[in-house]
């Protein structure tokens, strides 16, 4: 399970770095998730550009996730596949993430915001 | 371009093999595990690539992903070894999809003609499960079970947009 986490702009970005976020690694995912989000930051937001494909597996893995952090630090998700933003908004699961088009994006609006 | 949807032969010198002549077929038995199944999905979508669109490709590894990984999670979850059987049929209607195991049969809930909606997951109540048969089901027509001699046979068409349409990528 390739996870890369760093600290940028307030915001704890951690980057999945795998083709696939299936049944056959979304516990290892959750697991390594729990230890890097212990680290304190304003805001979570997962970098998903890589991963190509989301099963509901690893779609429940993002939602374990999400449940693990406190209301006031909600997981963010960017960069999104088209395959991956698919299985989000075939389960209306779209509707329960901020999602961005970009990290580029999710730090901007945090700025934004800021400001 | 005509889509040849009667039936009619396939124009003459292209490389479509429908209707007539050789169908393209997958046949594969593998271990029940789930990185057996990334593997049987790779070299699956493999031999279909050139003829399905982005979107159908996508659609096919997911169904297939959650139609298998269900019978390793759940099929065999107990004994935790089998064999899944997977055999994949491009006709001119689409993509025949088989799938056989020697599993725990699959609940009559899973395939109810009717999905109960309020069992759906809801997205505000965060669920971390219960999306696989609801995405199967909205995804693929034609579902079927059937149970003999302690197998299971489930099977259902995946639709295509274009019969014998061959991707430029």
């Amino acid at each position: 399970m390739n996870l890369y986490a760093e600290a940028r702009g307030g915001a704890l970005v951690v980057s999945v770095r795998e083709e696939r976020l299936d049944a056959a690694i979304a516990i290892r995912f959750k697991d390594r998730m729990r230890e890097v989000t212990s680290q304190p930051s304003a805001r979570v937001v997962l970098d998903l550009s890589a991963v190509e494909f989301l099963d509901s597996s690893g779609l429940g893995a993002v939602v374990a996730v999400m449940k693990s952090l406190p209301p006031e630090r909600p997981l963010e998700l960017a960069g999104l596949s088209p395959n991956v933003a698919r299985v989000f908004r075939l389960t209306r699961m779209d509707s329960v993430f901020n999602i961005h088009q970009s990290v580029a994006d999710a730090l901007a609006e945090g700025m934004r915001n800021a400001g | 371009m005509q889509a040849d949807r009667a039936g009619m032969p396939a124009a003459a010198g292209a490389e479509r093999e429908l209707p007539h002549g050789e169908a393209k077929i997958f046949h594969h038995s593998f271990s029940a595990d789930p990185l057996s199944v990334r593997t049987a999905l790779r070299t699956a979508l493999a031999r279909f690539l050139r003829q399905l669109t982005r979107e159908e490709s996508g659609t096919l590894e997911l169904v297939l992903a959650e139609v298998l990984n269900n019978i390793v999670e759940h099929g065999y979850g107990d004994s935790g070894v089998g064999t899944i059987t997977l055999s994949l049929v491009r006709d001119h209607r689409g993509l025949s999809c088989s799938i056989s195991d020697d599993g725990v049969e699959l609940p009559a809930s899973c395939l109810a003609r009717v999905a109960d909606e309020t069992l759906r997951p809801e997205p505000g109540a965060l669920p971390e499960g219960g999306f696989g048969w609801y995405l199967i089901r909205d995804l693929v027509e034609d579902l079927g079970y059937h149970r003999a001699d302690g197998r299971n046979l489930l099977a259902f068409r995946l639709p295509l947009a274009r019969e014998g349409h061959e991707m430029v990528n």
